[in-house]
């Protein structure tokens, strides 16, 4: 038991999104809307040729909207059947190893973070939720429906 | 033959290597069914192709082993060890001698006789050695093509396609720096080399698919003669491409709604005329590539099918319920014809009509992603069509914007753009909904921004308007901020939770190396609330229905091709096409040019002399004929707004004004038709008919009208003396004449007596025509 996770900070809170999920960490630059679309799906970016499908994962979480008017976003890039996505996060912070299993969590989070934990990590650095990456791309809207 | 020689070894060869393997483990598990039967199908395959070729040889060895495993399939003898032997001597034989056969020798070695003699049961296996000589030097000669699996062309394709991106992205970096003259030679090459290389790796996979329609005038023409009828079948589009293996997977479906249109759909020659139609049926086949798929439709003139008599069936067979059957809709009673067991066929014939027809072409179109709908009208034919997906990756696109986000339409879904404030395009709100005129065609009319609720700093009136044709559907007019380019975009499949939104088909990287969105043209249409259902004739609308046609005095200035400044009315103007030299001949006492498969007088030049291979004509139209109008350039879109010095004499040219700050010459398209089109118009006895020249309505209404009454339509400078004279109000006759004055009024009621008529009394203006000219006109 040793999987690598990256340690990112979403909506202020430290979460671990399993590191052979994550390709690369990148910085966004330009980003462009897709119009329609469910609202946690940012817009589409560019990143070596290839199209990136940026999720606002603030508000794939409920928690609020990113700000993303500055610009300049830390992002972390993740394939997921074939398709390219970038995860804003506020930032990100390091890669630990994994000291446990995930195991459930008893206490009441909140409902976003509820749809996408996939249960608490022992770490260096103390307990980290462990995040489904796919539930955080799907967002709140596929969710519903498939209830 | 030779090539049916070499398709046989190819095929005996690539099995032979299937085999390879599978003989072994059938060696070690006798009893195993899959093993055993691939391997029969192997000598099958054999047995059944020398037979053909005559190689005697071959055919006794495979029917002997094809019969001994037979035995075996069938449980009349297990297989032992002796019989999997002499199988498998059997089938080394096979291989040496399809070697020889490549090698194009004779095979003498061996005796098939004690191979065959081995198959027996209870015969001693000979000791066959296992040592293939498939792949001795000799058979190794270089076959000329190699077959290769989809899924490697498939790697290679998707390469390709990042190739050009990244391509597209370094000539952006290339841009953006100040970068040697020598690389960006090198970049040049590179660039044309991947382009190359592009085109190659496109065309392995692309068929066109004509190969596939090529065979059914032949199909349709047996079936017919089979069944006593008369068809004519029309085909369009064979040469969109389509990829090989698509090809491969439409080729039965199509085929079958080829032989129910024949059978089901076209009635017998009596019967057709009964019912007031030609006797020969109309079948129609067309394939046209729209966005990323590709639409064939298949149209014939017959019957129809009887949505009810569907309906009776399905609620007999137990399909539906009779409640659930009262409230479908039309199309959902036609969708029956797919569900599995119901015809609508009173006998089965041999060629269809047993029912297991539609279900199954509709499963065989859904596994490879495709659609079929069908749209029938009883009496007046049947419409099936075929929507399958593209697989081709690079699609010719144009690209607008809204704001300032740019997106992609894909160029076959377009059929014109036009400016929303061009003088051929009204735009009006119907209940909110927005409808657009153009040239005397209507369709619903969208803005983009509102589809996808964007702020736009772009007037109503500005935009421009993208006339599209989605798949399987009816034009709508596209209201976009700007116009951009033509490119060629590399096309990804979007996230899903992009295509959730059904507005885009796909992603894809522009020149400089942002993310664009490309358009589903039916998925724009569908979320911005067009209906696609209505029928295309609908969309036409009578002439008479723009009343607001003024006179403007818009032109479009030109250099002609001899050098001259010219102008020429924008409303006359159809389009501009540029065609090769080639296009234009001297016919008939003029010049003509080929347009496509119509070929029009060409006004502006007597010869054309020497100059660029491609010219560029003017479409002119008056409405009801065209005329081409060769010329250089075009300069600019300039008004009139100084005075109009008239010419001395009628001629190519009306009057000289100033345009732009030069004198210009104004083109007379009224001469032009008249000089061009009136050696048809005058012949035999017509009636002569007097329009005032200077009235727009006239001209480009009422003239058409007058002119398909059979008069000869004359100006106030002309000299013929008229029969007839129409003045748009009274007090306008102007001049003298001997004949009758027909006095147009704008009001339908008349105001007193005056024998005016309403200017859209069609009828009314036609019998008086009639009466003028005493029965002269026609």
């Amino acid at each position: 038991m040793s999987q690598l996770l990256l340690i990112v900070s979403i909506g202020g809170s430290r979460v671990a999104f399993p590191s052979a999920a994550v390709e690369s960490v990148v910085e966004l630059d330009t980003l462009i809307p897709v119009p329609r679309a469910a609202p946690h799906v940012a817009g589409l970016s560019a990143l070596r040729s290839r199209v990136l499908t940026v999720i606002d994962t603030v508000r794939s979480l409920d928690l609020g909207e990113s700000d993303c008017s500055d610009g300049i976003r830390e992002a972390a890039v993740v394939e997921l059947d074939g398709h390219h996505y970038a995860l804003i996060v506020d930032s990100v912070e390091d890669v630990v190893e994994a000291m446990s299993d995930p195991s459930p969590i008893r206490a009441a989070m909140g409902e976003g973070w509820e749809r996408v934990a996939l249960g608490m990590v022992e770490t260096d650095e103390g307990p980290l939720l462990l995040v489904n990456v796919a539930a955080l791309i799907a967002g709140p809207s596929s969710e519903a429906r498939a209830a | 033959m030779d090539d049916l020689i070499a398709d046989f070894v190819a095929e005996c060869r690539e099995m032979l290597e299937a085999l390879g393997g599978e003989i072994v483990a059938w060696e070690a598990q006798p009893d195993d069914r899959a093993r055993l039967d691939s391997i029969f199908r192997f000598v099958h395959t054999v047995k059944g192709n020398c037979g053909f070729f005559e190689f005697p040889r071959l055919e006794a060895l495979s029917h002997a082993a094809e019969d001994a495993l037979a035995d075996v399939r069938a449980g009349r003898r297990t297989p032992d060890g002796p019989l999997v032997s002499a199988v498998l001597a059997v089938i080394d034989r096979i291989g040496e001698m399809v070697a020889a056969i490549e090698a194009g020798e004779e095979f003498a070695g061996g005796d098939d006789h004690v191979l065959i003699q081995a198959l027996e049961p209870g015969a001693e296996g000979p000791a066959a050695s296992a040592a293939v000589a498939v792949a001795d030097g000799k058979a190794a000669a270089a076959p000329r093509t190699i077959r290769l699996s989809v899924e490697l062309l498939d790697r290679v394709m998707s390469g390709v396609s990042d190739m050009v991106l990244a391509r597209n992205e370094l000539a952006r970096r290339l841009r953006e720096t100040d970068s040697d003259v020598t690389v960006d030679g090198a970049f040049e090459r590179l660039s044309g080399i991947i382009a190359e290389m592009r085109d190659a790796i496109t065309r392995t996979r692309m068929q066109r698919i004509e190969n596939l329609f090529v065979a059914l005038p032949r199909m349709v023409r047996d079936l017919s003669g089979e069944l006593g009828k008369q068809v004519l079948v029309d085909i369009d589009g064979g040469d969109v491409e389509l990829d090989r293996e698509m090809i491969e997977m439409i080729r039965d479906p199509l085929t079958h709604i080829i032989r129910n249109a024949v059978d089901h759909g076209i009635e017998k020659p009596a019967e057709r005329l009964k019912a007031g139609k030609r006797e020969i049926g109309l079948l129609s086949v067309s394939a046209r590539q729209s966005g990323n798929q590709i639409l064939i439709d298949i149209v014939d003139d017959g019957k129809g099918i009887d949505g009810k008599k569907l309906v009776e069936k399905a609620v007999a067979a137990g399909s539906i319920e009779a409640a659930d059957a009262a409230k479908m809709t039309a199309r959902e009673r036609l969708a029956l014809i797919f569900e599995a067991g119901l015809s609508t066929a009173k006998e089965v014939t041999s060629i269809s009509g047993r029912g297991v027809g539609m279900d199954v072409v509709r499963s065989n179109v859904e596994r490879i992603g495709g659609i079929v709908e069908v749209d029938s009208t009883p009496g007046n034919g049947t419409r099936m069509t075929l929507r399958v997906p593209l697989t081709l990756t690079i699609i010719p696109a144009l690209t607008v914007s809204i704001g300032s986000q740019h997106f992609a339409i894909p160029r076959a879904a377009i059929e014109e753009i036009v400016r929303a404030n061009g003088t051929s395009v009204t735009l009006d709100s119907i209940g909110g909904a927005g409808v657009a005129t153009i040239r005397g065609r209507r369709m619903p009319e969208i803005s983009l921004a509102d589809v996808l609720g964007l702020a736009s700093d772009v007037p109503d009136d500005q935009r421009t308007l993208v006339v599209l044709r989605p798949a399987g559907g009816d034009l709508y007019a596209l209201a976009v901020d700007r116009i951009h380019d033509h490119e060629e975009l590399v096309v990804k499949p979007a996230a899903p939770a992009v295509m959730a939104t059904g507005l885009y088909a796909g992603t894809t990287l522009a020149d400089d190396g942002s993310p664009i969105l490309l358009f589903d043209p039916a998925g724009v249409a569908e979320v911005g609330g067009v209906k696609l259902e209505a029928q295309e004739r609908a969309a036409r609308i009578v002439e008479t229905a723009s009343t607001n046609t003024i006179r403007d005095d818009n032109v479009l200035l030109f250099r002609g091709l001899d050098g001259n400044r010219r102008a020429i009315r924008l409303a006359l103007v159809d389009r501009i096409e540029e065609v090769g030299r080639g296009s234009i001949r001297q016919a008939a006492g003029q010049l003509r040019v080929q347009l496509g498969d119509i070929i029009l007088p060409l006004a502006g030049a007597d010869s054309l002399g020497e100059g660029d291979d491609k010219v560029r004509v003017f479409r002119l139209s008056d409405g009801a004929r065209e005329i081409g109008y060769v010329f250089r350039d075009v300069i600019d879109l300039m008004t009139i707004d100084h005075e109009v010095i008239p010419a001395e004499h009628p001629g190519a040219v009306s009057g000289v004004s100033l345009i732009g700050g030069e004198p210009a010459e104004l083109v007379d398209a009224h001469w032009l038709f008249a000089q061009h089109l009136g050696a048809i118009a005058r012949a035999g006895e017509q009636g002569v008919c007097r329009l005032p020249s200077g009235d727009a309505w006239i001209q480009n209404m009422l003239r058409p009208i007058v002119e398909a009454a059979g008069y000869l339509v004359i100006d106030e400078h002309d000299e013929l003396i008229p029969d007839v004279v129409i003045a748009s109000g009274p007090g306008e006759t102007g001049g003298s004449h001997s004949g009758h004055t027909l006095v147009l009024r704008d009001e339908p009621e008349a105001s007193g007596d005056d024998g005016s008529i309403y200017r859209y009394d069609r009828a009314g203006l036609l019998s008086a025509l009639k009466a003028a000219s005493g029965g002269k006109g026609r």
